[in-house]
């Protein structure tokens, strides 16, 4: 089967080609994926020029991460006692937000199916530029209890860039605290570039995420 | 219980009984009469509560194994009826008119074992895997191994040191 043909496959009804009746009564047609979604490749998040105000931004995009709070694994339980009194990880300005458009740090919280990669993949691209992508667990490292899973993915650095690995199954929420001080020192440094790495490399990225989902029916990039 | 069964077996040919507690017990049963026995037990019996559904793959036999666990609330027993069935072209007669949720249990076993239910509602739509093209992934002559190794890039470094061996060389080095 040619590549174009599993495209056709998978695309919902939405997403054909179709023919519509517009208001003033002409017919005309459309292609979803060509004329609802941009197709501009991303562009890369140059730091400002003159360092001091660079330094200055660093510090505030440390001060305040927001994470997406989308739980993919078993490791989404430890972010409800993360964000709570007893750990309270807002008093570090770290807080969760609810779309992938008003956040800038995505938890990857442990074992990634290929239906959820899918998904992470999508709301990873609709973040807003800086982003971060915190690894949470062996299953994101090396696959941990699920390596040699049918359905679980091994490597997470292979289908999206990874600031920050937290190691263990599972690491409690100091752990993650841990992590998060950790970005924020890199962020601080200016060498948390990793969605810019992303950007660099999209089509080694898009080639790695496409062998994985076969039913890709989405546009390469979307936002 | 044991009297219970015993009635049954009038009605339907039982050719096996396995009591596992004093309230659970596994009766097999034919193909053929799997369907009139799940309507039997459900409307005059009182198993009105479906448990679960679950298949096991007897691959040197040829043959998938399905059993569906019923729940009888009010006399708190659980009955399980095991049908055999053969393994090349699986297909069994679906019964999601008696229960709803039955419709979920065989969607999951069409797509993990490849059992096809015809007339189950959304059976052919997949559950967890999206556009897989091997063999179901439950059967037991898929490689998990195998498929996961030449899909998702394993890390290398999962080797294994002779602890004598290592110790050996990192303590005594020179000889």
């Amino acid at each position: 089967m040619k590549e174009t043909d599993i495209h056709d496959k998978f695309l919902h009804e939405e997403n054909k080609k179709r023919e519509v009746i517009a208001p003033d009564g002409s017919i005309i047609e459309i292609d979803p994926l060509q004329d609802y979604f941009c197709d501009a490749r991303p562009q890369i998040n140059e730091p400002f020029k003159i360092k001091v105000i660079e330094k200055f931004l660093n510090w505030a995009r440390a001060e305040s991460i927001w994470v997406l709070g989308f739980g993919t694994g078993c490791g989404s339980i430890e972010i409800p006692p993360l964000v709570t009194p007893r750990f309270d990880a807002f008093r570090y300005g770290v807080q969760m937000r609810a779309t992938p458009r008003q956040s800038n740090a995505f938890i990857i919280s442990g074992y990634l199916s290929v239906k959820t990669l899918k998904r992470v993949i999508r709301s990873y691209e609709q973040m807003q530029s800086p982003k971060y992508v915190i690894a949470l667990g062996s299953c994101t490292i090396n696959g941990g209890m699920y390596w040699d899973s049918y359905n679980t993915i091994n490597r997470l650095d292979h289908y999206l860039p990874v600031d920050v690995y937290i190691a263990g199954c599972m690491p409690r929420p100091e752990a993650l605290l841990a992590g998060f001080m950790k970005l924020k020192e890199l962020i601080k440094a200016g060498k948390a570039e990793k969605a810019n790495e992303y950007i660099e490399n999209l089509d080694w990225y898009k080639a790695n995420q496409k062998k994985i989902i076969r039913d890709w029916n989405m546009p390469d990039y979307n936002w | 219980m044991k009297k219970f069964i015993k009635d049954l077996s009038f009605r339907f040919n039982i050719t096996e009984i396995e009591y596992q507690r004093k309230n659970l017990a596994f009766v097999s049963v034919d193909k053929e009469s799997v369907m009139q026995m799940l309507s039997y037990l459900r409307d005059t019996e009182g198993f009105s509560h479906f448990v679960l559904m679950t298949a096991v793959d007897w691959i040197e036999d040829g043959i998938f194994q399905l059993t569906y666990i019923l729940n009888n609330p009010t006399k708190k027993i659980d009955l399980a009826i095991r049908i055999k069935i053969l393994r090349e072209n699986a297909e069994m007669y679906s019964a999601h008119h008696l229960w709803n949720q039955v419709a979920t249990y065989q969607r999951e076993l069409k797509e993990m074992f490849g059992i096809n239910f015809p007339g189950s509602p959304r059976v052919n739509e997949s559950f967890l895997l999206e556009g897989w093209d091997n063999i179901p992934p439950m059967r037991r002559d898929f490689d998990t191994k195998k498929y996961s190794e030449e899909t998702y890039f394993p890390r290398p470094g999962r080797g294994t040191n002779d602890p004598a061996q290592h110790m050996k060389i990192k303590l005594y080095p020179n000889e």
